[in-house]
């Protein structure tokens, strides 16, 4: 359904629903960047933050939306970009846009990634073309003067995501393979371990696949440094009312919840997260079944 | 808007127009309230509530279908209590018109909420779902039995003050839904919500496995509309004084009136909300231009007009 005028949202800084236009859909490795024109959101979107795009057009018959964390938000051109990969009919409807087409587009959604009160150095994990919203938070950390030491991993090359940007935003670039074309033979966790260590860095980020964030988070654990991770977990809504999106969170009170990524992530605490339980209910969360399940 | 006056009365209950949202597809109104204003609502139709938290269920909790969708939330919620206090809280402050769905595991379960429900005061209408599909013992549902079904509503409507509208919302999956229908309003619903999920599954063709962590899931979107306007039908042809509120794949102000045209005095918008958060008041606006562009006042005048004969016009 396509909205003929932004709907304005009553909170500050809140949602906007924006009847957004494509500039420019191209390659980007072995992904796509689209960028679009979406009047009011980039000047409220922060680093972490994700857009819920609506596909197939008004009559489609694909009812949920897609989201994809915010590459770079543009102000003044007024533009978002995206990253994304063609996975199925959704995003096969998108790798078709035309410049000038229309896109129903809700954001910013969820929470940011948090910025450190002190300059300290920081390490941004990426996977894939989880990587996308690191530059942004790069540049916001570096204004900090904290410095910024980016790890680009993949499973090949043409999987990585912003290998050239990476060098203009980071202090230090270190890119993995799985397959060894390219950088460091292996995962983005066989070389943090040592990264952390030698920048002395005081705050990880992450951004990725969920396999990925869950040793990430464990490495820093062992480190005794702080986490930040953006979960990419299915959603059907994007703002906070379908439930579909929750992983098992420990809260301030210490119990856990089933807890939805849209609102109170993407961006989690690393040691907030029950890694190990994502797509179970752990028995001890809050309201679990007694007995078989619900 | 053309002078169509949406307003209307719903078993008492005055409503500035028909559309509400539906319930587990709002919420409790907060997050919607960002891209309009819940207050213009017909009402707000909160997520099932139930006594205690509810983690639900585990994830993957959605499947896309064609024109709609599967879940298997597992109505998680946050218990009652705070319910009460947070929820309903915001929703009242805010202005909004409220149907408070409750759902229970057993009947004093339901008595419960609906005597804690029932004594608040601005609660518009109380909503009471025996027709999820996503719980542990599908014999439990208890909108697929007339007894089982008479039994939660006449517990609900003995503790909830006379004042306070009591619907019963009814599951499709059902052999005769009239008979059902006709068991709840005889135990003392005002009216009839129409209707709840189907029960469905899909298989994931990568894991070759069910693709819902519940296996089943209930069935909503456009892809149900049909059944759900045949439910309306049917039980309004039966019982054509009985209030209903039609649901079920609603995503344009003509979809509302055709369930209004079958026998609904009102509607809820449900699962067309994740596509759009705007779509309710859409619905309201798109509802007044089909009302006008056929003549029509209100809403009210065109309640069952498809069951007239063609020379009754």
């Amino acid at each position: 359904m396509t909205v003929t005028h932004p709907v304005a949202a009553t909170a500050q800084g809140g949602p906007l629903q924006v009847p957004a236009e494509v500039v420019s859909l191209g390659p980007a490795g072995d992904y796509l960047l689209l960028t679009l024109a979406a009047p009011g959101i980039a000047e409220r979107t922060r680093p972490g933050q994700f857009a819920a795009l609506a596909v197939g057009g008004p009559q489609s018959s694909m009812l949920l939306r897609r989201s994809f964390s915010i590459y770079r938000a543009d102000p003044d051109a007024d533009t978002l970009e995206i990253v994304f990969a063609v996975h199925r009919k959704g995003t096969a409807w998108l790798a078709e846009l035309q410049p000038g087409d229309p896109v129903d587009v809700v954001g910013p959604l969820g929470r940011p990634f948090e910025l450190p009160d002190q300059p300290v150095a920081c390490v941004l994990v990426g996977g894939g073309y989880g990587t996308a919203p690191l530059f942004s938070l790069a540049q916001r950390l570096r204004v900090r003067g904290c410095a910024v030491h980016l790890v680009l991993g993949a499973a090949s090359e043409p999987r990585l995501f912003g290998v050239a940007e990476a060098e203009r935003v980071a202090d230090t670039v270190t890119v993995t393979t799985e397959d060894g074309s390219t950088g460091v033979r292996g995962r983005v966790t066989d070389v943090l371990s040592d990264l952390v260590r030698r920048t002395h860095s005081g705050q990880v980020y992450a951004c990725g696949p969920m396999g990925m964030l869950r040793a990430v988070a464990a490495v820093a654990a062992d480190h005794d440094l702080p986490s930040q991770c953006a979960v990419e977990e299915a959603m059907a809504c994007g703002v906070g009312v379908c439930m579909t999106c929750v992983l098992p969170v420990i809260g301030d009170d210490g119990r856990t919840r089933m807890t939805r990524s849209c609102v109170d992530g993407p961006v989690f605490a690393g040691d907030r997260v029950r890694w190990d339980a994502v797509g179970t209910v752990p028995a001890d969360t809050v309201g679990a079944p007694t007995g078989g399940g619900h | 808007m053309s002078g169509v006056d949406l307003s209307v009365d719903l078993a008492g209950v005055a409503l500035p127009n028909p559309v509400m949202t539906a319930s587990g597809c709002a919420a409790a109104g907060r997050e919607l309230d960002q891209f309009f204003d819940v207050a213009e609502l017909g009402a707000v139709v909160t997520k099932s509530i139930m006594r205690d938290s509810r983690s639900g269920r585990p994830t993957p909790r959605m499947a896309e279908t064609p024109s709609g969708m599967l879940n298997s939330i597992g109505l998680q919620g946050p218990g009652i209590d705070s319910f009460l206090a947070n929820d309903l809280r915001w929703l009242t402050q805010r202005g909004a018109r409220t149907v408070v769905s409750i759902a229970g595991s057993a009947v004093g379960e339901y008595a419960e909420l609906a005597r804690r429900v029932g004594a608040i005061a601005g609660v518009s209408a109380i909503e009471v779902n025996i027709s999820c599909p996503n719980v542990e013992n599908r014999g439990l549902v208890f909108a697929c039995d007339p007894a089982q079904a008479s039994t939660v509503v006449a517990a609900v409507r003995r503790e909830v003050p006379a004042e306070i509208p009591v619907f019963a919302k009814l599951s499709p999956d059902v052999t005769d839904i009239v008979a059902i229908a006709d068991s709840v309003m005889s135990a003392g619903a005002t009216g009839l919500s129409m209707i709840n999920t189907l029960l469905g599954m899909a298989i994931d063709p990568e894991t070759l496995r069910p693709v819902l962590g519940g296996v089943t899931g209930g069935l909503s979107g456009p892809a149900v509309r049909p059944v759900a306007l045949r439910c309306v039908w049917q039980v309004h042809a039966a019982m054509p004084d009985v209030p209903i509120i039609g649901i079920g794949g609603i995503r344009t102000g003509f979809d509302a009136l055709e369930f209004l045209l079958a026998g609904a005095t009102a509607v809820q918008v449900g699962t067309v909300i994740f596509h759009d958060p705007s779509a309710p008041m859409r619905v309201v606006s798109e509802l007044a231009a089909e009302l006008a562009e056929r003549g029509f006042k209100s809403p009210a005048e065109v309640v069952g007009f498809a069951h007239r004969s063609g020379d009754a016009e």
